[in-house]
């Protein structure tokens, strides 16, 4: 059974009387352990794609299985259920709370999950290790530099175990150096801890660190190409 | 699955983040409970009052007033026609079975001495009968008896504060004041029962016998004449009945003809002061009416307090959401908020209604009664009004895109 399967997935937006076909049929399979990299022009779809493969958007039609399950037509909360528990967030802004301490941003996904305090500061604050971070817990986000902040996000898609980690332009906002190392801490947590990793860049030398390139254009894959190691 | 403690704590800190707004938004709540403590404070210490006043001119009482003169068309006040007679006063005694005690009262004003003191006070002839009609107990010494009363002996009651001013602490039983020169041996002092609902000092008069006043103080050409009879039936469900009884009898006696007026008025003072407790009961509803409204309009200040907090933090809705919060997740954490603005406003409203309500009876020396109840309600409306208020924002939280929240500048 493939992790993530699309299957003819098509989204039309309509703006009056124009409907736009942002995604035209498109089908993809994502095996368990895999390190991906979407790439495209803006408009091409990649956006949207990267929306429905993270349940945070449906699909106007086709079939999207996650780990066997249909979730296209799942409705709010059981898809808030599946990104809490199978889908961690990354995104090139960073998307931290402002005014909220490292280990509490880290916590935030624990916190629909039913967890205790205690767990919750445990669990937080072995994934803030894993990125590095350590020692820097009570530190709010206008403290910490790009790199780390984008480490607190890391950390925070990882703390519930979720299989699929989604980065939507992880180094967008970020230095070539600190873009080297979040890149590399995306391939440990990849080999290392075998979390299927999905990130969407426009910059080649990103793409590269992936194992899978796939181009989208016009609501299209174009191409989709395996680096043989 | 909810969190409620973590999800309390994130609220406090959404507050205090904006320390200013928030005080300024719970000031609307203050003010609301503190204005609704206080107006039922007012109300319920106004009411307390007419109540003690009420008993205070005893239960269950008639008062039957002369009628009026017409003299070439022009109709006099009540009480202008001599007619009412001891006769009358032994008649309903005797007669009507729903009346329990009946007092003559015989009035004026004079001038009284004692020693070097002197005071003019109400004087008022009347039986021993009045003590009980009024529902009076005495403070010290005696009554008069009946034979004070049938030889017009000249004795005196005094009230509480007749005696203040004429004996500086001197005990006034045994003493002799003079009323219009006539000298009276006091023989008990009435207890202190201060204002009438009219505010008139009810201590302030000193009794004697009914017959006494007619021959010594108040004489007048007509022998037997009283001004008032004071009457106290058996019970609240025999004041009608009461008041029927001595309406008949005094026409009979009166020789009043089917279609002739009465030359004589009964009251029910009872009711009369009933209906004063009625209004003051409706006055303070109304006032916790009027003070609601300023807890509504608190309301809607959250509200709208909440609606831009809600569009400030779009972008942090649309991270919860990503990372796995449900429509309830959201919609709680503003709803907590809501209601924790409102009450922490409604505790401080409380302290501040409590606080009004005494500066007002220091100030103008209202007596004010803030009662638990109205301190549980106003709390449990703040309560509320912040689920009320905070439902429609917390609501339009989380109908929020995800994908647009997050995109939010």
């Amino acid at each position: 059974m493939a992790l993530l399967e699309a299957q003819e997935i098509t989204k039309t937006y309509r703006l009056g009387d124009i409907a736009l076909n942002a995604l035209n049929n498109v089908s993809l399979v994502i095996e368990k352990g895999e390190f991906i990299a979407i790439m495209g022009p803006s408009g091409s779809g990649k956006s949207t794609f990267m929306n429905i493969l993270g349940c945070l958007d449906k699909p106007t039609s086709g079939r999207y299985m996650l780990e066997g399950v249909d979730v296209a037509n799942m409705n709010r909360d059981e898809l808030a259920t599946i990104r809490n528990k199978k889908i961690g967030f990354v995104f090139q802004g960073f998307n931290l709370l402002s005014r909220t301490s490292a280990i509490e941003n880290v916590e935030l996904p624990m916190l629909y999950d039913g967890f205790s305090v205690k767990e919750r500061r445990q669990k937080a604050a072995a994934a803030l290790k894993t990125v590095g971070l350590e020692g820097w817990e009570n530190h709010h986000p206008n403290q910490l530099s790009g790199g780390q902040q984008q480490r607190v996000a890391i950390a925070r898609a990882l703390v519930n175990n979720a299989p699929i980690i989604l980065a939507d332009e992880p180094t967008g906002n970020l230095d070539t150096k600190t873009s080297a190392e979040i890149m590399e801490l995306f391939v440990k947590l990849n080999t290392v801890s075998n979390i299927t990793v999905i990130l969407v860049t426009h910059e080649p030398n990103i793409a590269a660190y992936s194992r899978r390139t796939i181009k989208f254009l016009d609501g299209r894959i174009i191409s989709d190409e395996k680096k043989i190691a | 699955m909810i969190n409620i403690p973590s999800t309390v704590r994130i609220s406090f800190r959404a507050l205090r983040v904006n320390k200013m707004r928030s005080a300024l938004t719970m000031l609307g709540i203050i003010i609301g409970v503190g204005a609704v403590i206080t107006m039922l404070a007012v109300g319920t210490g106004a009411r307390q009052r007419i109540g003690e006043q009420i008993a205070s001119i005893g239960s269950n009482l008639i008062m039957v007033v002369p009628g009026s003169t017409t003299a070439g068309g022009v109709r006099m006040g009540a009480g202008t026609q001599p007619t009412m007679t001891l006769g009358d006063a032994e008649a309903i005694q005797k007669e009507c079975p729903s009346v329990l005690y009946v007092a003559p009262v015989l009035s004026g004003v004079a001038q009284v001495v004692y020693g070097n003191q002197n005071w003019s006070t109400g004087i008022t002839g009347t039986t021993m009968n009045m003590l009980y009609v009024r529902d009076w107990p005495l403070s010290a010494g005696r009554l008069f008896t009946e034979e004070e009363v049938r030889s017009a002996a000249k004795v005196c009651l005094l009230g509480q504060t007749v005696v203040d001013n004429l004996f500086g602490g001197i005990n006034p039983v045994g003493q002799i004041i003079r009323i219009k020169k006539i000298p009276f041996t006091v023989v008990g002092i009435l207890e202190a029962k201060g204002q009438d609902p009219g505010g008139h000092d009810q201590d302030d008069t000193i009794y004697v016998p009914v017959t006494t006043a007619q021959k010594q103080l108040f004489g007048t050409q007509f022998p037997g004449m009283i001004r008032t009879i004071m009457v106290k039936a058996k019970s609240t469900e025999d004041l009608a009945a009461a008041e029927r009884q001595i309406n008949e009898l005094l026409r009979q006696r009166h020789h009043i003809g089917q279609k002739q007026d009465d030359d004589f008025t009964v009251r029910n003072l009872t009711q009369m002061m009933q209906a004063a407790e009625q209004s003051t009961k409706v006055m303070t509803l109304l006032l916790g009416a009027i003070a609601s409204v300023s807890l509504l309009v608190g309301g809607i200040g959250i509200m709208n307090i909440m609606l831009v907090s809600v569009t400030e933090r779009t972008r942090e809705i649309g991270i919860r959401m990503a990372v796995g919060a449900k429509t309830w997740d959201i919609r709680l954490q503003f709803i907590i908020e809501a209601i924790i603005l409102s009450m922490i406003g409604g505790v401080a409203g409380i302290v501040i209604g409590i606080a009004g309500s005494k500066i007002l009876s220091m100030l103008f020396g209202w007596s004010t009664i803030v009662s638990p109840l109205s301190i549980l309600l106003a709390f449990g409306f703040s309560g509320i009004v912040g689920i009320f208020f905070g439902f429609y924002p917390a609501y339009k939280a989380s109908l929020l895109d995800p994908i647009d929240a997050l995109r939010y500048e």
